[in-house]
């Protein structure tokens, strides 16, 4: 099926491609389904798209190679909602406000999105320890072997 | 929206497991205790608010900028 894009214009996906976002994204509850789709460029970031609201677009960075040391515990609470039975399903993003120029942007190591790849459910996660992890990380200070 | 008056040292609870101790009250500032279960996430509602906000704020993405990541 074909989609419209906030960055990419019409984009042809697969329908078991798409992830389901029981609650929405915090801002955005009513919006349940979504695609990640390839950045092309040479940064190690994707796009999370609505695939029914064109303009919702989040570009998500793959948060370790921005900060290494990132690590968080999902609760159990959270586990049943995606259904997720062993790590190796989950892959974990964090939300770009992209600025004027890409060392002033910040990522959201607060709140990551949270996917298991394989029974294909999403959710924003809102990390217990607020104080640890940034809602404004900025990500100019690549650590990672990315670029 | 379900009211309840309670002083310095009570709580109440919510289902079984839930309890909320109102611990000191100083002016406009009280200071609560909560017992809940692990898998029972308690944030103050600013911090969602802020996610929220910030979620908002990185849709105004423009949707040009991504040539202008090319071209970095």
């Amino acid at each position: 099926m074909n989609i419209e894009t906030k960055f990419f214009g019409e984009v042809a996906i697969k329908k078991e491609d798409i992830l389901i976002f029981e609650a929405g994204v915090p801002g955005f509850p009513d919006a349940q389904k979504f695609v990640l789709l390839p950045l092309d460029a040479d940064l190690p970031l994707v796009v999370l798209q609505s695939i029914e609201k064109q303009e919702l677009g989040f570009i998500l960075a793959y948060p370790f190679a921005f900060k290494k040391e990132y690590s968080f515990d999902i609760s159990e609470e959270e586990k049943r909602a995606l259904q997720i039975e062993q790590e190796d399903d989950v892959v974990a993003y964090a939300i770009v406000t992209l600025k004027e120029t890409f060392q002033e942007s910040t990522m959201n190591l607060l709140a990551p999105i949270v996917i298991n790849t394989k029974k294909k459910f999403g959710k924003q996660i809102v990390l217990q320890d607020s104080e640890l992890y940034p809602l404004r990380y900025p990500i100019g200070l690549e650590e990672g072997s990315a670029k | 929206m379900l009211v309840l008056s309670r002083k310095t040292g009570e709580s109440i609870m919510i289902g079984d497991q839930i309890e909320v101790k109102v611990l000191s009250v100083d002016g406009d500032q009280v200071k609560l205790g909560i017992v809940a279960p692990k898998s029972v996430k308690v944030h103050r509602s600013e911090v969602f608010e802020s996610i929220q906000e910030q979620n908002k704020e990185a849709l105004a993405t423009p949707s040009d900028v991504l040539e202008k990541l090319k071209r970095n």
